[in-house]
This record gives C-alpha cells, structure tokens and sequence, in this order.
C-alpha cells in the first residue's frame, strides 16, 4: 500500500501539488487522471523519492519513502517518467539490464538474465535487442523504456504516460500486461493517463487531480461517469456502454 | 581485441628501439656500450608514459562524457585540464621549491575544483545543447589559463609554464614521470565503477530510480577524472583532443556500455598516442615534434568530421 498523506510541493508561491491526500491499494492499477497542470507527474515523482516535497508524508509498505535506503527501495519501487532522454548510446537488451541493477549491481546472474528476455519478450523487442536506442523509433524506444522498468521486478510500478508515442497495438499490449502483471503477480501499478478511455477498460480505480487538488477518487465505475467526468475537466462527456466498457465519447 | 592488442605491442617494441642512439636487442644481451642504460633511463620510461598518459586521457575523457552526458565533454574541453595547469603554477609560486609530489597535490586539488565548478555551471544551464554544453566548457577553460598566463606573466614565469603545458615526452626520463603510475589505479577504479558511471550517464532520475547514489558516484568519477589529469600535465603536459576522439571512435562501434567500452577506449588511447609519439620522433628525425602538435593536428581534423557527421549520433 501506498499512502500519501497531506502532501505539498510548492514551487515559488504556487502550489502545484496541493494538500493531497490518497491511498494506493496492493494488487490494484490505480490510474491518476486529470487535466494539463493538475500536479499528476509531479504527485508520481514524490511517491517514488525523484522529488522532496515541502510537506507531509508518503509512505509505501509503512515506510517513508525518504527514510528507506534508496537501493532497497529500488527493488520495492520503479519508476518510468514521462520524459526520458538518454544520451548514453546503449543496446537495447543493455538497458533492460540495468533494471536489474538493484539485485546485481553490475554483475548479472542466469536468473537476472532470464528476466531481461522475459521483460523483452513482454514488450516484443526481441527484433531488436542488439540495436542503440538512437536506432529506434520513438514507440520503440518507449517500450524498452517500460521493459527495463518491468524487468526491475518490483512490488510497485509507476508509470507517468507510459502509452506516450506508442500506436493502438502497442498501447493496448502495454496495457495488457499490465493488466496481467497485476492479475498473475499481484503487482501493484500506478499509472498517469491521459486517455479516459484506457484508464477505463483497464483499472480498478481512478484518482482524479485537478490544480493540484484531489477532486475524486473511486472506483473506476464511481469515475467514468458524466458528471464526474465534468467536474474533472471542464467538459460534457457523454459515456457510452460499449461491451462491458464505458467509453467517453469526447471527439467533438 | 586481439589484433588491437598486437598492435600496441609491435608499436611498443618500435618504440623502445627508436631513437638517436641505436639500441639493439643483440646490444642489450651482450652489455654493450650504454645500451642498457638507454633503455632503461629513457626508453622504457618514455613508453610507460606514453601508455600511461594516452590510456589515462581517454579514460578520462570517457567518464567526464558520460557523467557530463555530452560527448564533447573531456578534461580539455571543460577546463579540468586548464585547472590542473594552474594549480602547478601556484604550487611553484607557494613553494620555492616545489616537490613534485606537492605540485601533484596541489595540481590534483585545483583540476578537482575545476571539474565541479564545470558541473555546476553545467547544473545552472537550463537549454543543454550539445554544442553548448562544451563551448561553455571551452570558454571556462579559457578564463582559467588566462589567469594562469596572468599570474606567470607577472612572476616571469610565461617559458617554464609553456613548456609544461605543451605536452611532449621526449623530456621523459627515469625519475621524472613516475607520478603517471597514479594513472593505472584510476583506469582500474573507472573499470570497476563502470557499470554506475553507465547509470550516471543515463541521468538522475534512471540512476536513483535504479538505486544508485547519484551524486556519491559524480563525485568519485570527477575525482578519477582530476587525479588522471593532474598526473598527465604534470609529467607530459597537455594533449588536446585525446579524451574527445577515443572515447567518441569507440562509442560510435560499441555504444556507450562503459563496461564493455572501456577496455577498448584504454586500448585505442594508448595505440593513438603511442602511434602519434612514433611519427612525431620520426617526421624531422633526429629531432622531435611534440606529441601535442600531432595528436592536435589529427584531433582537431577528427573533431570537425564528428562535429559535422555526428548530428544524429551525438544528439541520439
């Protein structure tokens, strides 16, 4: 479990994570939704120590993550920003084994490489193991972001935008395995999502931000609603039942 | 690999037989004449240097890229270089009579200086392009050799340092160079914190997200890089552009994996050099040109085709 507890980051005078208060829930995907600005990366990098806060508390398994040594941490937690720029020209199959840094520090076992393929396998990038990541395209790129993230093998993954870049196939084979991940061994995920329509065909829950301020949380169902929906972003979002999914219809 | 090793030593065994007093092999054997102090006064030191340095300067230049995560980063082109050279100076004007293990403290102490005060104008810029990023580098290292140039000017100092600062091994000797041992213990370190200088390299959030104590590990490779470059410009002197065009050839056919790309950065700087040294004994033999003019004139060739074919490869 995840608790964030009357959590503010100020940046000058502004408050853009303001008094938040939340709980994220073991063997969920608890999705963060909410307009440009609502502090939702912001919220995701205090969670995982990328960032300090200027008040309260997060907590994961009871222990606050500014206390807990950062290298046990990374075997509890994960990470994948949204904005990744990596100069560093590595392999593919290179970065996805950092993510076992953590447990190897450098020296990977057999079993450390079994999951590097396995986390490859995952995002289909066997193709291209041994090509540098300045030879991939943008989607690819993103996926042996989140491959390297998954091959961490942490309790807690955090993703920010994690379908950035990527096309429908790849959106939804993302979200499937997440989804699986979830299911099979009872991970615990926290995504930022900018489409509705993926944070509602695939969490349990969904937390709404809105100028820093939490508006709604619930379970997706309690969310995905017209007038809750509104509320959120300012918008009529006419939701649609659409084989067992409610889908925002809000093109136009 | 193999071959590059073979190399190294073929160029090695030219090396010590090079020179205007002829050493044999048979001489050596039979103790003939001062063969054997030839060698072992001038030509095994010169060779030890020359490895040392060149290895040394890649090397170096390999950790600051990755920790600066720019490619046109080395202790030439951000003033780390520039620094140490001031801190011999100074060491000369404090101590009258400086050892050459205070003129290495010292010059350790202010390359150490240079190389986070670099960082942290590297910190406070907020648009990292990758042209930038060394131009501020190289305009840094410039305010620090004027005012070196300033200082040695006033105490009429400007030849001495000029000739410490070109660097040139043909004043190697026996007693005079072993401060470059200093170097093979930090090519070692970098070695061994190869892997978390990789991590370094990818930025802080990977690097802490992975676990890994972000500003302990800059920390320790801006110190290996510092102690590297003290060592050289105190015994050699300067080689421009070492640390920018080894570590960069390697990086384009093997990536950046430090692990894997270190021992072959070691392997080239080392051939570069020594190559270099050999030419430079060689094009107005029986004199010299110093091995700084060489490697400049190679480097600053190479440097430009990187600078102009490498938009895609260094902006990746």
């Amino acid at each position: 479990m995840i608790e964030v507890r009357n959590v503010t980051k100020r940046y000058g005078e502004k408050a853009v994570v303001d008094n938040v208060s939340l709980t994220v829930r073991k063997g969920e995907i608890t999705s963060l939704i909410g307009p440009n600005g609502a502090g939702k990366s912001t919220l995701l990098s205090m969670m995982s120590r990328l960032l300090k806060r200027d008040d309260g508390e997060i907590t994961v398994d009871g222990q606050e993550v500014l206390a807990v040594k950062s290298d046990e941490l990374a075997k509890k937690l994960a990470i994948l920003r949204q904005e990744n720029h990596i100069s560093v020209r590595l392999t593919v199959r290179d970065l996805v084994s950092f993510g076992r840094f953590p447990y190897s520090r450098g020296r990977l076992t057999r079993e450390d490489w079994k999951h590097v393929d396995r986390a490859i396998a995952y995002m289909e990038l066997e193709p291209y193991t041994q090509r540098f990541l300045d030879q991939l395209s943008g989607g690819q790129r993103q996926r042996a972001y989140v491959a390297m993230t998954l091959c961490q093998d942490t309790d807690y993954i955090l993703l920010d935008e994690p379908l950035n870049n990527l096309d429908m196939k790849h959106s939804v084979q993302i979200m499937g395995v997440l989804r699986r991940l979830v299911e099979e061994l009872d991970k615990t995920i926290v995504l930022v999502l900018h489409d509705i329509n993926f944070a509602s065909c695939y969490s349990d829950r969904i937390i709404a931000l809105k100028d820093g301020k939490l508006v709604r949380a619930g379970l997706t169902d309690e969310i995905i609603r017209t007038d809750t929906l509104a509320e959120i972003y300012d918008l009529t979002i006419p939701i649609e039942e659409i084989r067992g999914n409610r889908i925002g219809i809000y093109f136009r | 690999m193999l071959s590059a090793i073979l190399l190294l030593c073929v160029l090695s065994v030219i090396s010590l037989f090079l020179g205007v007093r002829t050493v044999t092999l048979t001489g050596l054997l039979t103790g003939e004449g001062d063969q054997m102090m030839v060698f072992l006064v001038s030509r095994v030191p010169r060779l030890i240097a020359v490895l040392a340095a060149g290895t040394g300067m890649s090397v170096a230049g390999l950790i600051m890229q990755q920790l600066a995560r720019n490619k046109f980063v080395t202790p030439s082109t951000a003033g780390t270089l520039q620094s140490a050279g001031l801190g011999i100076l100074v060491a000369l004007l404090v101590f009258a009579s400086a050892t050459v293990l205070q003129k290495m403290l010292v010059a350790f102490a202010f390359a150490l200086a240079g190389a986070f005060i670099f960082m942290l104008i590297l910190d406070s810029i907020k648009y990292k392009d990758v042209i930038l990023v060394p131009l501020v580098g190289i305009m840094f290292g410039g305010v620090i050799s004027s005012i070196t140039i300033f200082i040695a000017y006033r105490y009429d100092m400007i030849q001495s340092l000029n000739a410490w600062m070109v660097g040139d091994f043909s004043g190697v000797l026996r007693g005079r160079y072993e401060m470059l041992y200093v170097a093979v213990p930090a090519i070692a370190a970098a070695y061994f914190y190869a892997d978390r200088f990789t991590l370094a390299g990818m930025g802080e959030t990977f690097a802490v997200n992975l676990g890994l104590k972000y500003k302990q590990i800059v920390n320790i490779g801006l110190g290996l890089v510092a102690l590297i470059t003290a060592a050289v410009v105190l015994t050699v002197g300067s080689i421009p552009f070492l640390g920018l065009i080894v570590p960069n050839v390697v990086s384009l056919f093997l990536g950046d994996n430090m692990r894997r790309a270190l021992p072959y950065t070691a392997l080239l700087g080392g051939i570069f050099v020594l190559g270099g040294d050999i030419v430079g004994r060689l094009i107005i033999y029986p004199y010299e040109i110093p091995i700084s003019m060489i490697v400049g004139v190679v480097g600053s060739g190479l440097f430009i085709f990187l600078l102009l074919r490498g938009e895609r490869y260094v902006t990746s």
